[in-house]
């Protein structure tokens, strides 16, 4: 069942993207759709039937080459179980909304075809990131991490006609490199250190890396912590972390759909995969660890202050994604794993929704997508009005304090939240604080500013505003239940108690202190009425065990995830204090409060601020100039060395010298040989002789000995 | 005793008495009328011999005292001969009758000059190796002005004729100081005399005049004047008779005669062949770019050929020996296609040999052109064509027998010589339109041509077993 999953989507990329002359346009979409559908129904079944326990599922030899051998094999396990049903659902979802987005395009000439190349592409992208979220192993994760990328790039630029499309797409691949090139290097050193690349073998060998040192550069490291941090350069470039974000922003170039399924709720967070699944080298790795945290509350800082200021509304979305990845890399540095991927797991649905819904305004503007011309949409296209309204709750975080009930958002960004203040982060924790309430700020002015106030910008497209069809409309209604409920649902499983998280990861718990024995039977007992039921019941569960304490046990390597011994972060985070668990609620409250000043209450105030503060307003406007330093540092200077290259030593040395040789001297020695056959047989008898004394004359100096 | 050795030189004998009664059989009855059939049975008579002497005993035997040997070396070198005659004789006789000069005496010639180069490739002594050789020289230059009407026939004829007047005059002075200083004109004995470090002073000049004499033969720099002016003047078909067996025939001969006689003196040849071969191929390259005819161009093409392949015998060793006996084998292959293909080029019925001719080719006979634009590639030495695996094998050799120097220049020429060769490609595909060539033309060549191509391609996968008989034969010279 998990191979289908796996290469249904291949089969279909490979039908739609070849077979449609055979099979008609249409239908090699089906074909490409219907398996997509197929596949995550399967990874639904497997979500749901899963136990909790490691499998491996071997699917055929992959490389044997010295004592580097390995297989290609799916590892299930309950974090591939819960990429599966991240990854097929968008993009079975996304698949579907296609067919009304890219109806018509206006990039393409009348009887263009580009719906199935565009099919293939995506399903490509799918079976890539299948491969990436299911390998056994670091190097078959290295074929998915860059049959991502290959995807991302041909998606991005899949308006080749557009000089800009074509641009964002180097840029990310370029970009991309750079984190590429860190993964690479931390794969080879751990083959180097613990000569395997297989996942569990690597895992067992993790305690000795961390007392082990390894020369890199000019000096001598934790082994542990430069693997981390080697990984973690991966991670960063795929995951858009502060430094290498520039891509993220610009990828939006791209189709929406593409947006919303690979620079939204899939492709990017495979950094933030890769941290989870290397959970316990992270575990061992406190530097490394603590780098990530850092990274990642600057990121979430960074995109949400330029988030504050973008007019259009792909890039504040991107801006957005770009910090709530930095949400959950903080969760994964302080050691809440669990926490990481809940709010992957949420954000991946109300993401997309926000995607999907803004790709449904851009379908009913004509394309129009600087919010500045937006407005007063709420009556035009209610349904999409009413599904960006559910995304827009589920970001920001609204729900209940204090109670396992609200959005999506709330509660997993609440749990990294505690998780940050109880990992000892203050400088996480205030960043997320803050970043939470420009996020609601950000998104509600997205709201504001599109749906409500006054009709701006062309009126002739105001007028023919429309409602986009059932296709597209299906994704959002669906993806809007994952947003109001997947975090209810799922609260207990993933940021539960003790007993309750382990149950879900297949990781060995045991009661702290003497009773081991017992704790043990106690977590299986328990384990029969975890799952299903509403987090209410985890909470009285939390409630009533509170008295016997019960910790993560079990070796790197046994469950999805490891926690370390001394990892406590999960039991600190639910004992957080009151005000520490209203924080965030409140941080969003101001935001809103804010927006709804800025551009209900009183539109003119944004205005008059951004002359007031123009300073910071360009700051923020460009991005923090990151762009602009890049420019000036690596690009410029790349330029003018391939120039002098190019000019001097390609045109001027080689070509100078080749076209000298080409053009001057063995012409010359041509109409030399042309003149020597003159024709007469003097000429001819002449050589000979020449040649038989200069034959001589050498044999008897030189050539005898 | 006279008995087995009469058994011995059976397949020259029987090539040599079939030449003779074919002679007076055709003057006594139909004579030219006889030609086209004559030819047909020439060349199944040497198909025949070819399997024969292939299929025939293993080891090596001698007739007459040493004079005459009957190893693998000979062997290898008649079947190629043998073979490439006989493809020779097939190609010529449409094109020849049809402009009406397809005479008896032509087979005849073919067949004698034949019976020549076999007891060269076979000779174990000087006086073998002369008579040999003048008897197949006597029968080209006959057969190259075989156009009796034709004043540039005539000339190439002449021309070949005094030149190899002189050269064998050179072959026979270089054999008298042999003999002079060795005792002896079997190789054996001048063997035994040559070894390395004590050859005599007039040995030595002896060794140079032979070599020099040969080398007028595979017409390598500087004795290569002769070639461009006699093929251009031939005959199409003698011209491609001249490209194949009597370079692979001259070769054969060079290499018997330095392993053989002087294998003993290595170091004093050495150095006189890797020479020849460095200005072969750099003339061949460099000079065949001026030209405009393809004719002129095949006969610089040939000069280049031949200097790869005495890289191959510079090394000195087994292994160069063999690289040469397989070069050799994939030139003969790839010429047989390409004078196909010239034959085929007429305009009005009359030969055409202008490369501007073939502005736009590929567009007239796209089949042909691609088998063409195969057999240039592997002329020039194009992988995966066979002509790169033919260069890369004597490139090594030269290599391995430590002449880098010599391998470095074998590069760097075959890079000039590409020029000439894609030039051609480039008018076939994208020159401008022109006056257009006819685009009949017979079966023979056609089959012929689309048969070299193909071997060009096919012959990756293991060479046909040429590699193997290559080696077994290099064995039995150098030992």
């Amino acid at each position: 069942m998990e191979t289908i999953i796996l290469f249904a989507p291949l089969v279909g990329a490979l039908i739609c993207g070849f077979g449609w002359k055979f099979i008609g346009e249409t239908a090699a979409q089906w074909v490409a759709t219907g398996l997509l559908f197929l596949a995550a129904l399967l990874s639904w079944i497997v979500f749901f039937s899963f136990d909790g326990t490691t499998e491996h599922i071997t699917v055929l030899r992959f490389i044997e080459s010295g004592s580097l051998g390995t297989e290609w094999s799916i590892r299930l396990d309950r974090l591939t179980a819960i990429m599966l049903i991240v990854v097929t659902s968008v993009s079975s979802l996304v698949h579907l909304y296609s067919f009304g987005y890219m109806d018509h395009d206006p990039q393409w000439h009348e009887g263009e075809v580009y719906k199935p190349r565009f099919f293939a592409y995506l399903s490509f992208f799918t079976f890539a990131m299948l491969a990436l979220v299911t390998s056994d192993n670091l190097v078959q994760m290295f074929f998915g991490w860059e049959g991502v990328g290959v995807a991302s790039y041909l998606l991005i630029g899949f308006y080749y006609r557009k000089p800009s499309a074509n641009a964002a797409a180097i840029k990310a691949f370029v970009v991309n490199r750079v984190g590429d090139f860190g993964f690479a290097l931390g794969i080879m050193a751990l083959f180097f250190l613990t000569d395997s690349i297989r996942f569990d073998e690597v895992f067992a060998e993790v305690p000795r890396l961390a007392e082990t040192q390894l020369s890199f550069l000019w000096t001598s490291w934790n082994a542990a912590n430069l693997v981390g941090v080697l990984l973690f350069i991966g991670a960063m470039g795929k995951s858009a972390q502060f430094i290498l974000h520039t891509w993220l922003p610009d990828a939006m170039e791209g189709p929406t759909p593409v947006s919303a399924l690979i620079h939204a709720a899939t492709m990017v967070t495979a950094g933030v995969f890769l941290v989870c699944r290397m959970s316990p080298l992270y575990e061992f790795a406190n530097e490394a660890a603590m780098f990530i945290t850092v990274m990642g509350a600057i990121t979430a800082f960074f995109a949400a202050t330029v988030g504050l200021v973008q007019t259009d509304i792909k890039r504040v979305i991107a801006y957005s994604t770009c910090s709530q990845l930095g949400y959950m890399f903080v969760a994964a540095g302080v050691g809440m794993y669990s926490a990481a991927m809940f709010h992957l797991f949420t954000h991946a649905f109300f993401k997309a929704l926000l995607f999907l819904g803004a790709g449904s305004v851009i379908h009913a503007m004509h394309h129009e997508q600087d919010m500045t011309n937006y407005g007063a949409l709420r009556k035009r296209i209610p349904y999409t009005f009413w599904a960006m309204m559910i995304g827009t709750l589920a970001i920001t975080g609204v729900g209940i304090p204090l109670t396992s009930i609200g959005f999506a958002g709330f509660l997993s960004k609440d749990a990294i939240i505690e998780s940050a203040w109880a990992g000892g982060s203050t400088f996480g924790f205030w960043a997320l604080v803050i970043a939470a309430a420009m996020t609601s700020f950000y998104s509600w002015r997205l709201i504001f500013l599109t749906f409500f106030g006054e009709a701006r910008g062309d009126k002739h497209t105001h007028e023919h505003a429309h409602e986009s069809p059932m296709v597209m409309l299906i994704p959002l209604g669906v993806l809007s239940l994952g947003a109001i409920f997947a975090g209810m649902i799922w609260y207990g499983s993933f940021f539960g108690h003790a007993d309750q998280v382990g149950k879900f990861y297949g990781i060995p718990v045991a009661e702290a202190g003497a009773e081991a024995g017992h704790g043990e039977a106690a977590a299986h007992g328990e384990a029969a009425k975890t799952e299903g039921h509403a987090p209410a019941a985890a909470e009285g569960h939390g409630a009533a065990a509170g008295e016997h304490h019960v910790a993560f046990a079990g070796k790197p390597g046994e469950g999805a995830l490891f926690f370390g011994p001394d990892n406590h972060v999960l039991d600190d985070a639910h004992a957080a204090p009151k005000w520490v668990k209203v924080s965030p609620f409140i941080a969003m409250l101001l935001g809103f409060a804010l927006a709804w000043l800025f551009y209900i209450r009183n539109p003119a105030l944004p205005k008059a601020l951004a002359e007031n503060q123009s300073t910071l307003y360009q700051f923020l406007k460009n991005k923090w100039y990151i762009d602009e330093i890049y420019d000036a540092i690596f690009v410029r200077p790349a330029i003018g060395l391939g120039r002098v290259f190019w000019k001097r030593g390609d045109g001027s040395v080689i070509d100078g010298f080749l076209n000298g040789v080409a053009m001057g001297i063995v012409p010359f020695f041509t109409r030399l040989a042309g003149k020597a056959q003159s024709g007469y047989i003097f000429t001819y008898v002449f050589w000979m002789v020449l040649g038989v004394a200069a034959l001589i004359t050498w044999m008897s100096i030189g050539g005898a000995h | 005793m006279m008995q087995a050795d009469l058994n011995i030189i059976l397949p020259e004998m029987v090539l040599a008495i079939y030449a003779m009664l074919a002679l007076l059989g055709a003057v006594y009855t139909g004579k030219d009328k006889l030609a086209s059939a004559l030819v047909w049975v020439t060349a199944a008579l040497m198909l025949v011999l070819a399997v024969w002497i292939g299929t025939g005993s293993a080891g090596a035997r001698t007739a007459f005292n040493g004079m005459f040997n009957d190893d693998g070396f000979s062997r290898f070198a008649k079947v190629l001969i043998l073979s490439s005659a006989a493809a020779v004789l097939v190609m010529s006789q449409e094109y020849m009758q049809r402009r009406g000069i397809l005479r008896f005496e032509y087979p005849v010639l073919v067949v004698l000059a034949t019976v020549g180069m076999m007891v060269m490739v076979s000779a174990g002594d000087l006086m073998v190796l002369y008579m040999g050789l003048e008897l197949q020289s006597l029968a080209l230059y006959v057969v190259a002005a075989l156009r009796r009407d034709s004043v540039k026939s005539t000339e190439a004829g002449l021309k070949y004729f005094v030149l190899g007047a002189l050269s064998s005059g050179l072959l026979l002075y270089g054999a008298s100081l042999v003999y002079g200083f060795a005792g002896t004109t079997l190789f054996s004995g001048i063997l035994q005399t040559a070894k390395e470090g004590e050859v005599s002073v007039g040995l030595l000049f002896g060794l140079v005049f032979l070599i020099s004499g040969m080398a007028f033969k595979v017409s390598a720099v500087p004795f290569h004047m002769w070639t461009p002016d006699v093929y251009q003047g031939s005959p199409t078909p003698v011209t491609a008779f001249f490209a194949t067996a009597p370079k692979a025939a001259a070769l054969g001969l060079f290499a018997r005669v330095l392993f053989d006689a002087f294998g003993g003196a290595v170091g004093d040849w050495q150095q006189v062949i890797a020479l020849l071969a460095v200005l072969s191929m750099f003339l061949g390259a460099v000079a065949a770019i001026g030209q405009t005819d393809i004719k002129r161009l095949m006969a610089y093409s040939s000069i280049a050929h031949m200097g790869f392949a005495l890289m191959g015998l510079a090394s000195g060793t087994a292994f160069g020996v063999q690289a040469m006996l397989i070069y050799v084998s994939i030139y003969v292959a790839m010429n047989i296609g390409t004078f196909a293909f010239i034959m085929a080029m007429e305009r009005d019925g009359t030969p055409v040999t202008e490369i501007a001719a073939l502005n736009m080719y590929s567009k007239k006979k796209p089949g042909r052109a691609l088998a063409m634009l195969i057999l240039l590639f592997s002329l020039a030495g194009v992988p995966p064509m066979l002509g790169f695996f033919g260069k890369f094998y004597v490139l090594r050799a030269a290599y391995d027998g430590g002449l880098a120097w010599l391998a470095i220049l074998g590069v760097v020429a075959s890079v000039i010589g590409a020029f000439y060769y894609l030039r051609i490609v480039y008018y076939m595909y994208f020159g401008e339109e022109g006056e257009e060539l006819d685009t009949n033309g017979s079966p023979v060549l056609w089959a012929m041509l689309m048969g070299s191509a193909a071997i060009m391609l096919l012959g990756i996968i293991n060479m046909f077993g040429v590699e193997g008989a290559a080696q077994a034969a290099a064995a039995a010279l150098v030992n």
